[in-house]
């Protein structure tokens, strides 16, 4: 808890059947494109590797989309728990020392001796999670 | 052979005068656009479909997590001799029925008593899972619970309204989930890191109120006020200040509302000003842990104790201020963010400054810190 933690589901997301034709086009796409590429490099017209070319490319991005689709569905399945801190401060001489939350911390709960001046015990003044903002900001 | 008569018709139509790839793909292209036409409906709802599928995998396994650190929490603190799991499931299903409104008057005492009856039982069947906890892990066991409870119902209905959209193949049942399933998956992830805080008391976005309240709070004598509340006498800026909050830190909002009223009675209404503390949604492109300040009861909730406040302010004819902290679902019931306690200090200025500037020295103020006090003390 204590850490930042992910938790990702174990649900299977997209079916092996899909995922086995997919790879499937992606080969195809592959040899389409090295056929392609070998009959420009011999000087063949144009003919005989265009939609070679063309079909290879666009099963490629197809493909290519299609697993970068499912991946990034998986990595949305991620409940994301950010470390939670615990600030300690001295009554007597104000120092402030933070450390991870543990269980039974509270605002305001009296806590262990201060380590500048044991004789004074210190408070848990605050305790809070730092979060940092992923969006882009907005000119408005 | 169909294909070269298909081909050839569409060389009599003039549309395709290429080599033959440029045919095939003309070709493709026609019957690409046709089937747009008579299909293109219904090939929007099923990528709306698999949206709302993809949202409800996540929803389910939220729901799940909810159930798990609930039945988790419970065995680890609560020590029950029976595994808790069928009565965690049973209290996951817990309704409750609002009272009837044809005729509203009088409606709100019979919410009060509802929620109070509701509030009643669901601690009850707490301490009966968690026969080891104490009053303080009773709260937060609770408020684990309704979040977990919270997470189940979001689940069921969306599961209800992607079921009936596909079972009717109703383009509008289906649009208007995906519409509102980015609001609805936001609130989902908000209780889903409420659980944790819940569980472990840790303070949540809500608890600014309390905790500003403590703050001016600590050290004072303080008593009891009922439901649930504390309250501190103290001296500010040549003021008496009655400091109100929910007794914690338990997971507690309490009845501030009942408490402002004792206290206004208690004074005989002799009050100058009630200055309530609360944290306050924000609109997209406000800042985290803003501070703002306004006029009326700064409560959320059924409106029961916001009722009761502003019948008893109304009675004296005392002003209403109120302070807020801006936060969105998320922040105020998943841990409290930096931002939002680092406001505390800019809220007891601004508090300052509206005694100074609204009351007379010598007068007398309440100052109630509303929310959930869990994991602020006094």
């Amino acid at each position: 808890m204590t850490k930042a933690s992910t938790e990702t589901s174990t649900t299977s997301r997209i079916s092996t059947f899909v995922l086995a034709i997919i790879y499937i086009v992606l080969v195809l796409a592959v040899i389409a494109l090295i056929i392609a590429v070998y009959a420009f490099s011999t000087n063949q017209p144009i003919a005989s590797y265009g939609s070679l070319a063309f079909i290879g490319v666009v099963a490629l991005i197809l493909s290519g989309y299609m697993l970068f689709q499912s991946e990034r569905r998986r990595v949305k399945l991620k409940l994301i728990i950010q470390p939670t801190m615990t600030q300690l401060e001295c009554r007597k001489c104000g120092t402030k020392t933070v450390r991870e939350f543990q269980r039974g911390d509270y605002v305001f709960k009296e806590f262990g001796p201060c380590p500048k001046c044991p004789e004074d015990k210190q408070i848990i003044t605050a305790i809070y999670k730092e979060v940092k903002e992923k969006e882009k900001p907005f000119p408005f | 052979m169909k294909v070269i008569a298909l081909i050839s018709l569409v060389n009599q139509l003039g549309l395709g005068t290429g080599d033959t790839i440029t045919q095939v793909i003309n070709l493709v292209f026609y019957v690409f656009f046709i089937g747009f036409i008579f299909y293109g409906q219904r090939i929007q709802m099923y990528i709306m479909i698999r949206e709302v599928e993809n949202s409800l995998y996540k929803l389910k396994l939220i729901r799940e997590e909810g159930r798990k650190i609930a039945v988790e929490t419970i065995k680890e603190i609560g020590k029950p001799t029976v595994d808790p799991s069928a009565r965690v499931d049973r209290y996951l299903e817990y309704f409750t029925i609002t009272p009837q409104s044809m005729d509203p008057a009088g409606i709100v005492w019979k919410l009060d008593h509802i929620l109070d009856t509701r509030d009643m039982r669901l601690k009850d069947e707490v301490k009966l899972m968690a026969p080891a906890v104490d009053e303080v892990q009773v709260y937060n066991l609770e408020n684990t619970l309704e979040a977990a409870m919270a997470l189940n119902y979001i689940y069921k209905v969306v599961r209800h309204y992607y079921i009936q959209g596909k079972k009717t193949l109703s383009l509008y049942v289906i649009m208007q989930l995906q519409m509102i399933l980015p609001m609805v998956m936001k609130e989902a992830e908000a209780y889903a890191s409420a659980l944790k805080a819940f569980a472990y008391g840790q303070p949540i976005g809500d608890g600014v109120g309390p905790l500003v309240a403590a703050k001016l709070i600590h050290g004072s004598e303080i008593r009891k006020v009922p439901v649930d509340c504390v309250a501190a006498t103290i001296a500010m800026e040549g003021r008496t200040a009655i400091i109100l909050k929910a007794e914690g830190p338990g997971g507690n909002v309490a009845k501030p509302g009942d408490a402002v009223a004792k206290v206004i009675e208690e004074n005989e209404g002799k009050i100058a000003t009630v200055i309530m503390i609360d944290a306050g949604l924000k609109l997209e492109g406000e800042k985290v842990g803003e501070v703002i300040e306004g006029i009326g009861a700064a409560i959320g909730g059924p409106g029961v104790d916001q009722y009761k406040i502003e019948e008893a302010t109304l009675k004296y004819k005392i002003p209403l201020n109120a302070v807020i902290v801006k936060e969105d679902i998320g922040d105020a019931v998943s841990p409290m963010r930096k931002e939002i306690a680092d406001a505390v200090d800019k809220v007891i200025e601004r508090v300052k400054a509206v005694i100074t500037e609204r009351t007379k020295e010598g007068d007398k103020v309440i100052i109630v810190g509303v929310g959930n006090t869990i994991g602020v003390g006094q």
